[in-house]
Formats: C-alpha cells, sequence, structure tokens
C-alpha cells in the first residue's frame, strides 16, 4: 500500500464508488481464458466437492462430487476436469513464432499464444496448486491405477501454480488480486478478498452505489462465498443433508437436489468471475503487458516439450539449487514488473514521483552538444536542467533513467531549490545518442519538453549461474538423491 | 466479592460469565490494545450474544463437516490407547519403546470440574516423579482474571527423560512439511496456555515447572490421508506473549477507572429470558469503552462489525496501513479536506498535509 | 587463545562458526586468522559482503601480514579506494590477472561469477548478513571454511514475499549460518566473549536484550572511558548531552504524537542534538587515547530505520559541521563511532510492524558507539509495544529466532527509562 492508494482509498469511501488506480491495465487477459472456480469440502484436505469451469460465461460445465469423501469419484472428478483442462491447453499448439536472441543473432521458437487460468481468489490458485499436488504423481497402472489424463492434469495445474508465483505472470490469474491491482474500494484490503463485496464496489447494481452493494454483498446466503471454502449454514442446512440423502439413496433423484444445491452456491461466483474479467478487459493493456505475457508462453512452450520428452513430474518441494534458482528469477520478475508497470503507467510512475525515486518535469535549459574533454577521448554529454515540483531526494553522481529513453544514462549533476517549492535539477546525459559527437534530433530532451527520471532503469538482467544439482555444495546437504514417484506417492490415501 | 468482581459483574449484568477456554486466551493476544475487548473479556461477557443484541451478529460459523473431520481424526489418533500416536513419538521423542502407558483422566459423569481437575493433578504430579504416561483429557486449571478457568488439552504426553510435552491434535493437514501458518499460530499459542496452566500447577505442587516442555507435539493428517505427522513446535514466544496478556488482564481496573462507575451491558432478560434491554442501550453504553478496531478483528472478535461500523469514517476502518499512508489523520473527510486545500492544518497536521496535498497534487495530474 | 581454538577446529571440520558480539574484535580475528593460514602455506580465499568490506580488510592484512601477497577480485568499473594501495595488492576483474596471490578476496556478489579454481580454506565475512542462496554459488570454490560474523544484526531480505520454501534446511532465505549449520548440526561455534567497542554502560544493556543466551562482556573498564563536554550546559540539548557524557545513554523524549515517519521535530532534534555537540567540542578518553581525543564529526553518526528518515535528518543539519554520518541501520551495520544519535525506530508509530520490530535494527543502532548513544523519540512507544498484537504466523521445521523484537524493545525501552530527559 502506498500514500496515493490510500487516497484513492479515501476519495472511493468518501463517494461509496470504487476509484481506479492505474491507467492501464497490467495484466494480460486473453481472449478465450479458462475460468474455473472450484469448491471444496469443509475440513477435509483440499477434497473438491465440485467445479464450474468454460471458456465461455455460457458455457460453463458444472462438476460435482456427489460423495467428496469417496476415491473413485474424486477420480472421475479429476478425470472429468483434465478432459477440460488437457483440451485447453492444446488449443495453442498451433502456431509458433520466432523470438530473436542473443542481441538478435539467434531466434529460438516458442508458442504464439498460450493458456490462461483464471480463478476467484488466492484460495482458488492455492487448490489449483494442491489438487495439482495430488494428482501428479498418479500412476496409470497397478493397483491405484488412474485415467492416463489424471497425472498430465496434475502437471499442468502445478505448472499454473509454479508461474503463479512469479510476478507479473499472468498464466493463473486470482480474479480478486488481479482487480484490486487495479481498483481502490472505500473498504479495507482485507474485506476486497471477498469477491462478492469486491465486485459490488466496481459494479454495483443500477440505482446502488459501490458501498451499498459492497456491503449487501457481505451476506452469505444472497452472495455465497467464491470459495473454494464453502458458506458453514449452506454446508451444515443444506449440504449435509443432500449428502446425507444421496449416500442412503445413491439414485438420480437424490443426485439432481445435490447438483442444483451445489449450482446455487456456485453459479453466482461464475457470473461475478466473468464480470470482473470483462471490466479488466475493458481497460487498456499497457505497453509491456504482451512482452511479459512472451514469458508466460515461453514457460508454456516449455512445459509442451517436457511433456513431450517424458520430462518425470515436478518434484514436491524444490531442492536447494532449484530453490535459489527459482528464487533469483522471481526477484528478478519482480524488479521487471516494478519498473514495467511504472514505466507504462504515470499514475504508478506517480507513486514513485511521491516517495522521490522518480521526478518529473519541464526542460529549462538545454546544452544539447556539449562534450567532455577530459577523458582520453572526447565524448558527448549534454546537459539538461529539469524543474520539477516533485520532491526530489536524488543526490549529485547517482545515475537515472528515463522511460522514454531507456537506453540512455542520465547522472544528477546539481540539484537546487527553486522558487515556488520547485527543484532545479540539471543532468550530464550519456548513451542513446548515436556514435557522433552531434546528437541525433530527440535524442536530447529539448526546452520545454516534459520528462521524467527515475532511480531504476528497464534493464537486461544477466541470469547467475548456479551449480548443477549433483554439484550442490556440502554447506547445502551436498547432492541430493534423485526423487522417484513411488508406489507409495500414487497410493497416497484420499481420506 | 472484591469491589473489582463487583464491577465487573456490574458491567455484565444478570448473565452467567462467559467460561474461558484455551480459544478464547489465545484470541486475546490478537489485539491487546483494545480497551472494549479487554474489558468485555475481563468481565465475562458474551461478545457473540452481545452482538447478536445491538444487531451486529459474528459471523464465524463451523461446518458440520469440519466437525466431523475433526472429530473422526481425534478419534483416530487415540484409539487403541494412541498406539499410532505412540509410535511416532517415540521417533520423535526418543520415547522408549516399553514403559509408556496411558490413562484416560476423561469426566466421570457427574464429577465436578474441580474434581476432576484434582484427579488430573494427582495422576500428573505423581507422573512427573515416576514412570512415563500419556493422559487423556486432563483438565487443567489457571487464573485469568481473577477466576479459576477451566482448561483441556488433547493430550499430555510424558516422557522417561523426565519432561512433559502438551500433545495438540490438529485436523488441518501438513502437506510436504508445510502447514497453514495461520492455523499453526493458533495451535501454538492454545498449547502454550496448557503448557502455561502445566506449569502453575506442577509449581503449587512443589515441583520444576520446566518440567514441562515448550516444544509442543502437533499432530495432523499428513498430506491428502489420514495418517497423523508429527511436528514439534517451539512455543516460547507465545508463552511470553500470554504471560504478557495475562498480566494485562491483572491490570484491568485501570481501564475501568475511566469507565462510569453504572456502566452495564447487561440485556436485563425478563421472566422468559427475553432480552429488555434495547439495542440502542446495549449500543450507547459499548460505544463508552474505546475500540481499537482495524479490519483484521473481523476474523477474531465476535463484536468486530459493531465496532467496524462503528468506525466507518474513520481511516482506520480501511486498514492499519492506510491510516499509516494518510499521515496518521484519523478521519477520512479530514484527510480529504487537507489533500484539497479545503482545510487548514493544525499545525500537529502540517507534515501529513503536505504529503497528502502532494499525492493530490499528483494523482489530479495523472488522471486528467 | 580463541585464535588458536578456532584454527585447531578449522584443521579437524570442514567449517568453524565464530560469533561475534558488537565490537568483539572480528575484523582483528579475519586479519589474524587470514594471516595464520598465510603464513602456513594454504591458499585463502576471503569472502565478504561489501566492497567497502573488502577493502577494509585488504588494508588490515597487508598491514598486518606485509610479506603475503592479496590479489583483490572486482567487478568492472571498481575503482580501487586509497586503502587497497599497498605494494602486495593486485587488483583485478579475473583470477589469472592476479599472479596467484596468497589470499584472495572479493564480495560474495564477485565470488558467485567465479566458475573455476578451488581454494583449500576460505574466510566468510559478515557471513549472518549473507544469503543461503549467495553461499550455495561460493561454497563450489573452498573444501573448508571459516564462518565469521554477528547473529545480531539485521537477517538477509529478499524482495519477494513467499513462502515456498519455509521449513527446508536449505531455504534460499535464510542466511548463510543458518543453512550451514541445519546441514552440518555438528560443526563447532565459537563466540567471541568480549567487546572492545561497548562501554561498561552499554556491553550488558546490549548483551541481555540482543545476546540473552550468550551474552558477552565489555573489554574496557568503567574508568577507561570518559566523554567531556567542555562549556556548561546552557539548555536542554546540552543536558541531553551531558547525561548520555556521564551514563552512556541519553533518551530525548518529544511529546507524544502520531507522525509521518519523516517526523520532521525529531529529524530536527536529532540534528540540532549533533550539530550541538560538535559545536561545543566533545573530547573522548579511551584506552586507544589516554590523553583524549577532540569527537569529531567523522566519529559520530546518526541512525534511522528508513532512508527518508535520514534525508531528513540531514535536511537539518547545519552544513558549517561538516560532512557527517547519517545512515540507515542496514548501512550502519558493522561501523563504529564514539557517540550516535539515534532515531527511535518506533517514534511516533501508531502500529509496530514486523520491520520495526526487528530485533537486529534496533541492535544495530544501539551498538555501534564506543562512548554513548543517545535515543530521540516520541513518547508513547511503551504504549505501542504493549498494545502490539502477536498474531504472527507460525510455520513448521523453522527455527525460532531469537530474540524476540518485541522482547528486545522492551528491554531497551526500560533501560531508556532510566536516561530520560523530556523535552519542554
Amino acid at each position: 500500500m502506498t500514500t496515493l492508494t490510500s487516497l484513492a482509498r479515501a476519495i472511493a469511501a468518501e463517494r461509496g464508488t470504487a476509484q481506479r488506480i492505474t491507467t492501464v491495465r497490467h495484466v494480460h487477459i486473453h481472449e478465450r481464458p479458462l475460468v474455473l472456480v472450484p469448491l471444496t469440502l469443509a475440513g477435509e484436505a483440499n477434497a473438491p466437492l465440485a467445479a464450474m469451469v468454460g471458456t465461455a460465461r455460457d458455457d460453463a460445465r458444472l462438476l460435482v462430487v456427489a460423495q467428496p469423501r469417496n476415491r473413485d469419484q474424486r477420480f472421475g472428478f479429476a478425470a472429468d476436469l483434465a478432459e477440460i483442462v488437457l483440451d485447453y491447453v492444446a488449443l495453442f499448439t498451433t502456431q509458433v513464432e520466432l523470438v530473436a536472441t542473443n542481441r538478435g543473432r539467434e531466434s529460438r521458437a516458442r508458442y504464439a499464444d498460450g493458456p490462461q487460468l483464471i480463478v476467484p481468489n488466492p484460495a482458488g490458485a492455492a487448490f489449483v496448486r494442491m489438487f495439482g499436488r495430488s494428482t501428479r504423481f498418479r500412476k496409470t497402472d497397478g493397483q491405484w491405477a488412474v485415467p492416463m489424463t489424471v497425472p498430465v492434469l496434475g502437471r499442468w495445474l502445478t505448472h499454473f501454480a509454479e508461474r503463479y508465483d512469479h510476478p507479473g505472470s499472468a498464466a493463473l490469474v486470482a480474479l480478486t488480486s488481479a482487480l484490486t491491482a487495479h481498483w481502490a474500494t472505500g473498504q479495507s484490503a482485507l474485506e476486497d478478498a471477498n469477491l462478492a463485496a469486491l465486485m459490488g464496489w466496481l459494479d454495483p447494481p443500477a440505482g446502488m452505489t459501490g458501498a451499498e452493494a459492497g456491503e449487501a454483498a457481505e451476506d452469505p446466503l444472497a452472495f455465497p462465498p467464491a470459495g473454494p471454502v464453502t458458506d458453514p449454514t449452506f454446508d451444515n442446512e443444506v449440504l449435509a443433508p443432500l449428502i446425507d440423502a444421496y449416500t442412503d439413496n445413491p439414485g438420480e433423484p437424490a443426485l439432481a437436489r445435490l447438483v442444483a444445491a451445489v449450482r446455487g452456491q456456485i453459479e453466482p461466483t461464475w457470473d461475478l468471475v466473468w464480470r470482473g474479467v470483462e471490466l479488466l478487459r475493458a481497460l487498456p493493456p499497457g505497453e509491456r503487458v504482451a512482452v511479459r505475457w512472451g514469458a508466460d508462453r515461453d514457460a508454456y512452450s516449455s512445459m509442451v516439450l517436457g511433456l513431450a520428452d517424458g520430462r518425470p513430474p515436478q518434484p514436491k518441494r524444490d531442492g536447494a539449487v532449484a530453490a535459489a534458482g527459482r528464487l533469483n528469477r522471481m526477484e528478478r520478475d519482480q524488479a521487471t514488473y516494478d519498473v514495467q508497470r511504472a514505466f507504462d503507467d504515470p499514475l504508478v510512475l506517480a507513486e514513485y514521483r511521491l516517495s522521490g525515486e522518480a521526478f518529473a518535469g519541464v526542460v529549462t535549459a538545454a546544452q544539447p552538444d556539449r562534450v567532455d574533454t577530459s577523458g582520453r577521448r572526447r565524448v558527448l554529454r549534454p546537459h539538461v536542467t529539469v524543474l520539477t515540483q516533485d520532491p526530489v531526494r536524488f543526490t549529485p553522481g547517482m545515475e537515472l533513467t528515463s522511460p522514454a529513453r531507456p537506453s540512455q544514462k542520465a547522472t544528477v549533476v546539481s540539484v537546487h531549490a527553486g522558487a515556488a517549492d520547485k527543484a532545479e535539477v540539471v543532468l550530464e546525459l550519456a548513451g542513446g545518442m548515436g556514435s557522433s559527437l552531434q546528437a541525433p534530433p530527440g535524442s536530447v530532451p529539448e526546452v520545454g519538453e516534459r520528462v521524467c527520471y527515475t532511480a531504476f532503469g528497464d534493464a537486461y538482467q544477466q541470469t547467475p549461474d548456479f551449480p548443477a544439482r549433483e554439484d550442490t555444495p556440502w554447506t547445502h546437504g551436498g547432492p541430493p538423491r534423485d526423487y522417484v514417484p513411488t508406489d507409495g506417492d500414487a497410493a497416497e490415501d484420499w481420506s | 466479592m472484591s469491589d473489582l468482581d463487583a464491577r465487573l459483574a456490574r458491567l455484565r449484568g444478570s448473565a452467567q460469565p462467559k467460561r474461558h477456554t484455551a480459544r478464547t486466551i489465545a484470541a486475546m493476544t490478537a489485539n491487546p490494545g483494545c480497551s472494549r475487548r479487554a474489558v468485555l473479556d475481563a468481565a465475562g461477557v458474551d461478545k457473540g450474544r452481545l452482538a447478536t443484541q445491538v444487531g451486529f451478529p459474528a459471523r464465524f460459523g463451523q461446518s458440520r463437516f469440519a466437525i466431523t473431520r475433526g472429530n473422526a481424526f481425534e478419534a483416530q489418533i487415540k484409539a487403541d490407547g494412541c498406539a499410532e500416536l505412540l509410535s511416532l513419538l517415540r521417533e520423535k521423542l526418543d520415547l522408549p519403546l516399553s514403559e509408556v502407558g496411558y490413562q484416560d483422566l476423561e469426566s466421570l459423569g457427574n464429577e465436578s470440574n474441580a474434581d476432576r481437575h484434582a484427579r488430573a493433578r494427582e495422576a500428573i504430579t505423581n507422573a512427573a516423579t515416576e514412570a512415563g504416561t500419556l493422559f487423556d483429557h486432563p483438565l487443567l486449571r489457571m487464573e485469568v482474571g481473577g477466576r479459576a478457568v477451566y482448561l483441556e488439552p488433547d493430550l499430555i504426553a510424558f516422557r522417561l527423560a523426565g519432561r512433559f510435552h502438551v500433545v495438540e491434535i490438529k485436523s488441518f493437514p501438513v502437506i510436504d512439511g508445510q502447514a497453514d501458518p495461520a492455523k499453526v499460530a493458533a495451535a501454538a499459542i492454545q498449547s502454550a496456555v496448557y503448557v502455561l496452566a502445566m506449569r502453575t500447577m506442577l509449581e503449587e505442587q512443589g515441583l520444576d515447572p520446566a518440567t514441562v516442555s515448550h516444544d509442543i507435539v502437533l499432530v495432523c493428517p499428513k498430506d491428502f490421508a489420514n495418517s497423523p505427522a508429527v511436528t514439534l513446535v517451539d512455543v516460547r514466544k507465545q508463552l511470553t506473549v500470554l504471560r504478557r496478556q495475562l498480566s494485562r488482564m491483572a491490570r484491568i481496573e485501570e481501564l475501568l477507572d475511566l469507565l462510569p462507575d453504572d456502566l452495564t451491558v447487561d440485556p436485563r432478560p425478563d421472566a422468559d429470558g427475553v432480552p429488555t434491554a434495547t439495542p440502542e442501550e446495549l449500543g450507547a453504553a459499548l460505544h463508552r469503552v474505546d475500540a481499537r478496531y482495524a479490519p483484521e478483528c473481523l476474523s477474531h472478535c465476535e463484536i468486530a462489525y459493531f465496532c467496524r461500523h462503528e468506525a466507518r469514517g474513520e481511516t482506520s476502518a480501511l486498514g492499519r496501513a492506510v491510516r499509516e499512508d494518510l499521515g496518521g489523520i484519523e478521519s477520512i473527510d479530514t484527510a480529504l479536506a487537507l489533500a484539497r486545500e479545503t482545510r487548514r492544518p493544525t499545525p500537529e497536521q502540517e507534515e501529513s498535509a503536505a504529503l497528502l496535498r502532494a499525492a493530490a497534487r499528483l494523482r489530479a495530474e495523472v488522471s486528467a | 587463545m580463541i585464535l588458536d581454538d578456532v584454527l585447531d577446529d578449522l584443521g579437524s571440520n570442514r567449517g568453524v562458526v565464530v560469533d561475534s558480539p558488537p565490537g568483539a574484535g572480528k575484523s582483528t580475528l579475519v586479519t589474524a586468522a587470514a594471516g595464520r593460514l598465510a603464513r602456513a602455506g594454504e591458499r585463502v580465499m576471503i569472502v565478504a559482503q561489501t566492497n567497502e568490506q573488502v577493502d577494509d580488510l585488504i588494508d588490515r592484512i597487508a598491514a598486518h601480514a606485509p610479506a603475503v601477497t592479496i590479489g583483490r577480485l572486482s567487478a568492472a568499473g571498481y575503482v580501487p579506494s586509497a586503502r587497497v594501495l599497498h605494494p602486495t595488492v593486485t587488483v583485478g576483474q579475473k583470477v589469472a590477472e592476479l599472479n596467484g596471490p596468497v589470499v584472495t578476496i572479493a564480495t560474495a556478489a564477485k565470488w558467485a561469477t567465479i566458475k573455476e579454481g578451488s581454494w583449500p580454506v576460505a574466510i566468510v565475512d559478515e557471513a549472518y548478513q549473507m544469503r543461503s542462496d549467495m553461499l550455495l554459488r561460493v561454497a563450489p570454490r573452498f573444501e573448508r571454511a571459516l564462518f565469521v560474523g554477528d547473529p545480531g544484526q539485521l537477517d538477509p531480505f529478499s524482495t519477494v514475499d513467499i513462502d515456498r520454501w519455509t521449513g527446508l534446511t536449505w531455504d534460499p532465505l535464510q542466511s548463510a549460518v543458518a543453512v550451514l549449520l541445519r546441514h552440518n548440526p555438528d560443526l563447532p561455534v565459537h563466540r567471541l566473549p568480549v567487546s572492545w567497542r561497548l562501554p561498561t554502560t552499554a556491553a550488558p544493556v546490549v548483551a541481555e536484550a540482543f545476546y540473552p543466551f550468550t551474552g558477552f562482556t565489555a573489554g574496557s573498564s568503567p574508568t577507561d572511558r570518559t566523554l567531556a563536554i567542555n562549556s556548561a550546559p546552557i539548555d536542554q540539548l546540552d543536558d541531553v548531552l551531558a547525561m548520555a557524557a556521564s551514563t552512556g545513554w541519553a533518551h530525548y523524549e518529544l511529546p507524544s504524537r502520531h507522525t509521518l515517519r519523516t517526523d520532521a521535530e525529531a529529524a530536527a532534534a536529532c540534528a540540532a542534538l549533533a550539530t550541538r555537540l560538535l559545536r561545543r567540542g566533545a573530547v573522548a578518553v579511551s584506552e586507544r587515547e589516554r590523553d583524549g581525543g577532540p569527537v569529531t564529526a567523522a566519529r559520530t553518526a546518526r541512525g534511522t530505520a528508513h532512508r527518508d528518515q535520514a534525508a531528513a535528518v540531514r535536511s537539518f543539519l547545519d552544513p558549517a559541521v561538516g560532512d557527517v554520518t547519517v545512515d540507515t541501520a542496514n548501512r550502519l551495520q558493522g561501523r563504529e563511532y564514539d557517540l550516535t544519535i539515534v532515531l527511535h525506530p518506533l517514534s511516533g508509530r501508531r502500529d509496530a510492524t514486523a520491520f520495526h520490530l526487528e530485533s537486529g535494527r534496533l541492535c544495530v543502532l544501539a551498538s555501534r558507539h564506543r562512548q554513548a548513544c543517545v535515543v530521540v523519540g516520541r513518547a508513547g512507544i511503551a504504549d505501542l509495544l504493549d498494545a502490539h498484537p502477536s498474531t504472527e504466523p507460525v510455520h513448521l521445521d523453522v527455527p525460532v529466532r531469537f530474540p524476540d523484537g518485541w522482547e528486545a524493545n522492551q528491554a531497551i525501552l526500560a533501560k531508556l527509562a532510566e536516561h530520560r530527559i523530556v523535552a519542554g
């Protein structure tokens, strides 16, 4: 949370209407995402009760486990879900694009599109992770055989869950998180976690304010929870008797009543998710959203290849080397995501301007042809003076970047207090101006131009080296044993 | 009855004081700065019922499925004298194979709490000097705000090396060695209540309280199955927190001194038990006691929806971090008026106002 | 002699850990150990965490062992500081450029890029500030290693908040020492028992608050250290400085108020105290300077929790007093001054967060001084601590960290209460 989003929250509370906190959309929204609304049975370890799933609002499939404690029924559910998910992820393997690598000297292929899974909330993403964990080690032969598609489903769900951990990834989207990254409501972040209340604020029915709609949506009878955990009152008063009735008399009528009751709990969330997706889709995408979606497609391409190559299922926990490597990728993704959002969106950038990590202003003087002769070689080092109202916390010598000229380095020469609370910053520019001693037009900001400089840049970060897994040093337990899924994994009981 | 007790009884009114459990004692540590909660807890007010009476019922419910699952798991663990658990404990605590007994200290029908506690005390005290036994359903006793509270841990294990370990059985899963940190935290603080009660009991018997280990044994279902996973959890930090909170309960008089002497949340039930006090009356009484509302209260305090309603218009209702971001200004209207320069800041508000103005200027500039 | 024991242990173990409380002679130990190993004919690899630390160590080792050749590995763009300009020192970006020195030294980040070569023994300095994943990258280069660091200071941190690896013994987010000891629990751990920096007024306080199980004592005696301010007090600022000079601590308490963290009044008070001290001219007597030495600007520092607070304090400093240090706890780690002026991390806060309560932060701020420490803060910190909710999540199989930040804060606050001067 920062002051600007908190201010937006205060304004939303005052007006009873949600406020935008970005000018653009920072998450990729697929034209055909797979929406998954899972429900689980309370008290059990991720035991599915039902799921509504599909790629269009009017094309929902409802899967219900009539007796969630029954192992065969759970695998029936897994097989049904697998059919839908595997069909969906196979949709994007038809078209390949080439991406330049190594500064254009080489190229590699990746799929031109990829899958996107959307769940209502972070708990839904956790369901995906856990269901992936509980299905990917299953065996398709022997005593505990499951259909071939079940362990493959497990790997795909795990793939989505692992992408979810990467900042800026849109392979698996938890809708409440995506919405609250773009709008501030007049309630707390904790209350925003309730999808119905959040959507009440963002998209109130006619005649109601967001505040009124948000509060009305807190009633679990009128607005069932977005899951995966169901409302306890529903469990006790509706679901339990229906499951008991079905267990006693497992016929079509009992099943139909059970399915209808579950549908009543899940369908409102299904509608809310699609409305939320449409709200996001209506926002213009930020320029670098496509770049990050490219990373998701890279991961998807690698996953498809890995499956084809017979790569083993993802391990239960990362080994020492894998953990360090993954942390490093996540930290780089986080840095990239933060910078890209700021560069794509003046409202996000404003947060940094407020905290003194960036400033924007107008160029009041420029020496575009200034040459530094102090070194061995004469070099072009233009100076520009920027007048800003932002609180500048930079000191001489610091290196800055401008979103408009990302390849140019700007070094702070001096900062002086100017008139009327303004500050005058003198910058020395290097790079992005060709190799002659004459700056090409447009490469140096001109007097009167509005410019912005930040303490962070969107530069490429090199991937560090880690030891090979089999070279894990003694400080970290030495080389780990290979993990081989056992019969025990396949047999793992589902209570 | 002391003056303090009389005062608290008056505040509570005609209702019986609410019985504390390890769970309610643990809950006290969640928002220790809230006077409203401290006073109501000290007086033994049933906050859930009061919340309903003032028109803001709590929204905690427990699913039948969860209860069934919890009971089934506990029964499974305790089956055959905890046979399954014992083999796991032997591994974790180096429990010698033989010499482990099992003693059920479950209530004997019409036995009083005091009697049952005495029986548990005797059994455990003997064990402190003799052989190792697993004690099931021992009734412990603890002073909370000057009143005796009886507590029933799931199990207490005893090993020959001379230390007691509290065993807590929970039905949330441990999957690949990880469990929901919030649930583990709740289990840890509840177990710390039992450790504290055990230590007090031993101390009262002239025995070394340190024989009760600060490592409690958490028993949960492993992965997606029903077989148990046993993990030791160090509750030293939770013990500190609890001691602090219990000593704060002892200082409740300082809080009461700030309140009118005749303050009461008595529902004044008529002969049929129907409250005659109006929600407005009760609400007005509650308003007299300062609350420290934060949105987190909604997940652990029964009266939180009342407090949330009261806090409407305050920046704290939007979250602790939001209030901090808005320069600590308490009212949303004030914060916005300062941001828009429609209100002159007091000298104390100058700095916050400057920040808010800058934020408003940036928002306007960019959104335009 | 502790060095003998440490090196003996290193002869028979793959790793040895030496815990060093503030000012306990960690650098001296590292320098002496490097010298002894080098003279014994071992090629030594030294890993420090920052370029600053590397240059400091080079300066010390070159002075201590003038016959030992030292190679400094550095990244492109490194400008050698005056401290490394010894005849025995070679600077290069690659191992091959160093001409096979006896001691090779670099930051952990630089070592992590070295993919070849092996050193029989390494010394890892500030090992508690190094992250486990960094050690993973560096460890293939050495066979045995001595790990030296201060367990009471700030833990390493990450920009991502994820508990994917919690509970794993190789969790990459923990410190290098933590990962080492979880995989090698039988390695010997030594502790330096004496702080040569902290005066007798501070050592027991810091030891009890931040090193509750191990402790340490002050190496100086109460009569060794005095701080004299040479003019009669005219106002409260002088009273605060006089209190600090005579008792080793002072708590300048401003009126209770919830503020921005860049609280101008508090920042101004920190700056005013600093300016006043330098104007008055203080003289510090210690074992090093029996006849006393002037407390110049360079021998004092101001510490804060956040960078913007440091900037705020700096903005109030009188430029006439010269270039003085104002920095965050993170950056003050490992540094030493005669007198420090600290803005209490909880001053003016309404809610205490984990950041503010982190014991390492307060430990760093309260343990930089040889003479005295002045803490500036608003009234109400005690209430704030009292009201702090204790609902932190608990992870399975993660060792509990001590001291608890809340407890440590209480202990320091109780001590400060004895040295309080209320502004007004």
